[in-house]
């Protein structure tokens, strides 16, 4: 594709990440305003400030609506950091943060804790954490080989393999046993729901420690993006920057995953989304996917609660029902040109 | 005297007045696939529950063997083996078109929608219409993938078409036509889930004549015409403008192979459901045994044809009163195949 790449003005950079940030907000605050029960703005506000126990939307807000957004925040975040960081190191566009294997790794972990007879969410969450990191050296390690760090292409490649070893796995254990597979189907969709307060903290150290990871790698990402060698003639060390990724993408996604489901597809879209707003700029495009990954699960989980209410639509079925047609209008347009 | 020159490991032939190279490793490798192939199916014939020995097998396909041999071999399992080779074949020629014309080694017939379009179709059927529209699955997953490969290819036309912009858009459509399927999952009864996933799952188990008919019919006509993109694939292995300066006429070139790849695996798709690894794996595999600079596209056939049935083989060796979907054998079998491929050429390849 001949794409002549437009130069991202400097100063239009800060605005987007701002901008970004006050969508987060305002997501935030819908959230917790919005479901089968609609509370007025100056309802939510003093819910959040000043609780009072007597009244029912305090209950809403704080018991129900309140962990269920601090975790679709924490998981937008990571999926969207852990997208760009993959899409970076792969230097493959339709990379997501499940190519490592981490999705799979996760729900192979999550089926065979089923068969051992793991209770409640809170009990998968570790099974489908494990499962991830295991998994993603599995495929780190595979596609490291014996010389030097991972190619983009052995990586690509490595986790494809991983990735459907794994899932043919899963299968033929849920096509074994139905009871498995009717708690399976839903917990693969991916979604916000029924996870108490003690599940975002579980996850949230995962994620603080993943996001820095993920800012102190950007620039490394940028030098890696001309290729190896060059990369290395920078001054770059190749094969820390690679782990340094890897980690972060493993602590990212593995945790977003254990806490809400394979929720993939955020991750591949919005690095789009944020490089077609501040260019291929690493230091900029991270902080932005992440942002933009918050903003996005947040407006898919509450547009979930509102088509069919008084029921609900698992979070990963809406992401892809709003957020494709979005992604391909973005590709369609003169924007989405912009190449890594 | 005019010497041809050959490129390196390939070797210059002239017919007449026609000439061209030819990968001696490529001939080797497809040759030593023909012939494994030819023995695995031999062996898949005769194993079962009522067990023929090989020689009798040959027998019988070559119009002897006993009333009984014949009715086992001819109507029992011949279909089934005609079934996995032929949509081996099918899936990993479409992957071959998909990963050079994408340039990309992660794009497989599922990024031009035909995978996702025909288990929506499928799985629709199987949940709406329960179990007495089993019958009608196999037309609803071709009309689901045509369906929506076009909508993917009108979605990314844009004054012509791009090969990254119509991988995105295939992303985007088939995860839309993804969350359905996930939908139709999550509200059926379990019956009907189950029923749907050894369906998504991929298998040739009770293929039978029917199918047979209209799947080589369609490969007959595919295959040459997949062959005959080659050329134009050769050089769109390389950047857009030195393809339309080699003479290459982008735009009809890139809907030939896209129509291809798409009919190829929408047929496949159809007869056996989606065995989708194969489209990506097998090119893969192909094109480290042959070296190259592109997944050669008749011997990813060969051995496409050859991973399926050993992964129905297999499938029916290890767990004989389970019967597995091949599509997951075929994971099994093909996935620790390329990551050994990936560990022994490593840093070698990369393509």
């Amino acid at each position: 594709m001949t794409t002549t790449v437009r130069p991202v003005r400097t100063y239009r950079r800060p605005l987007v990440l701002l901008g970004l940030a006050v969508a987060v907000v305002l997501a935030v605050a819908l959230s917790l305003a919005i479901g089968a029960q609609w509370l007025r703005p100056a309802e939510v506000w003093q819910a959040v400030t000043d609780p009072d126990p007597a009244s029912p939307a305090t209950a809403i807000v704080r018991e129900l609506r309140l962990p269920r957004t601090v975790l679709g925040v924490l998981v937008g975040l990571s999926l969207g950091a852990a997208g760009a960081l993959m899409q970076g190191h792969t230097r493959n566009p339709l990379a997501d943060p499940g190519l490592l294997g981490i999705s799979a790794g996760a729900s192979f972990a999550v089926v065979i804790g089923f068969q051992l007879g793991a209770g409640g969410l809170g009990g998968y969450i570790w099974f489908a954490f494990a499962g991830a990191l295991l998994a993603s050296v599995a495929v780190f390690g595979i596609a490291s080989g014996r010389r030097g760090g991972p190619t983009p292409v052995t990586l690509a490649l490595a986790g494809m393999a991983i990735s459907a070893l794994l899932a043919s796995f899963t299968q033929s254990i849920l096509l074994a046993d139905d009871a498995s597979l009717n708690v399976f189907r839903f917990w693969v969709v991916g979604s916000l729901s029924g996870r108490d307060a003690t599940v975002a903290a579980q996850v949230a150290p995962f994620i603080a420690a993943g996001l820095l990871l993920a800012l102190a790698n950007a620039p490394a990402l940028n030098a890696l993006g001309l290729g190896e060698d060059i990369a290395r003639a920078l001054g770059q060390r190749v094969f820390l920057a690679r782990a340094t990724g890897v980690a972060a993408i493993v602590l990212l996604a593995g945790a977003a995953t254990a806490a809400a489901g394979p929720i993939g597809f955020l991750g591949l879209i919005v690095p789009h989304v944020a490089r077609s707003f501040v260019g291929p700029d690493h230091r900029w495009l991270v902080p932005c996917s992440a942002l933009a990954g918050a903003t996005l699960l947040l407006v898919a989980d509450v547009l979930g609660r509102i088509v069919v209410s008084p029921g609900e639509l698992q979070t990963g079925i809406v992401l892809a029902a709003v957020g494709a047609p979005f992604f391909v209008h973005l590709v369609r347009s003169r924007r989405g040109a912009v190449k890594l | 005297m005019t010497q041809l020159l050959s490129p390196p490991g390939r070797r210059a032939v002239h017919i007449g007045r026609y000439a061209g190279t030819v990968s001696p490793r490529a001939v080797l490798v497809g040759l030593a696939g023909l012939a494994l192939t030819a023995v695995v199916a031999v062996y898949s014939i005769g194993h079962g529950s009522f067990t023929i020995a090989p020689g009798d097998v040959v027998d019988t396909l070559l119009g002897g063997g006993t009333p009984a041999q014949k009715l086992i071999v001819l109507d029992l399992r011949l279909p089934r083996i005609l079934t996995a080779l032929l949509v081996g074949a099918a899936l990993a020629i479409s992957g071959a078109l998909t990963q050079t014309f994408a340039r990309n080694p992660l794009a497989s017939p599922d990024v031009l929608g035909v995978t996702h379009g025909a288990s929506l179709g499928a799985v629709a059927v199987i949940v709406a219409g329960g179990g007495a529209a089993i019958g009608m699955v196999p037309l609803a997953a071709l009309a689901g993938a045509l369906v929506t490969a076009t909508l993917v290819y009108v979605l990314a036309w844009r004054r012509g078409i791009d090969g990254f912009r119509l991988v995105l858009v295939g992303i985007g459509v088939g995860e839309v036509v993804t969350a359905g399927v996930s939908w139709f999952l999550v509200r059926a009864e379990i019956v009907d889930a189950t029923r749907a996933t050894i369906w998504l799952n991929g298998s040739v188990a009770g293929a039978e004549w029917d199918q047979v008919r209209p799947l080589s019919i369609g490969l007959a006509v595919l295959i040459p015409l997949a062959v005959a993109t080659a050329f134009t694939l050769q050089a769109m292995q390389f950047d857009d403008d030195v393809a339309r300066s080699l003479g290459v006429r982008l735009q009809a070139a890139r809907l030939a192979v896209v129509l291809t790849a798409v009919a190829l695996a929408a047929a496949a798709v159809a007869a056996a459901g989606p065995i989708e690894f194969v489209a990506f794996v097998v090119p893969q595999i192909a094109l480290r045994l042959c070296g190259g600079s592109r997944p050669p596209l008749i011997v990813s056939a060969v051995l496409g044809a050859l991973l399926v049935a050993v992964a129905d083989l297999a499938a029916r060796l290890a767990l004989p009163e389970r019967e597995l979907p091949v599509g997951l054998v075929t994971a099994m079998v093909g996935a620790p195949y390329l990551l050994w491929l990936l560990i022994r050429t490593n840093r070698r390849v990369s393509a």
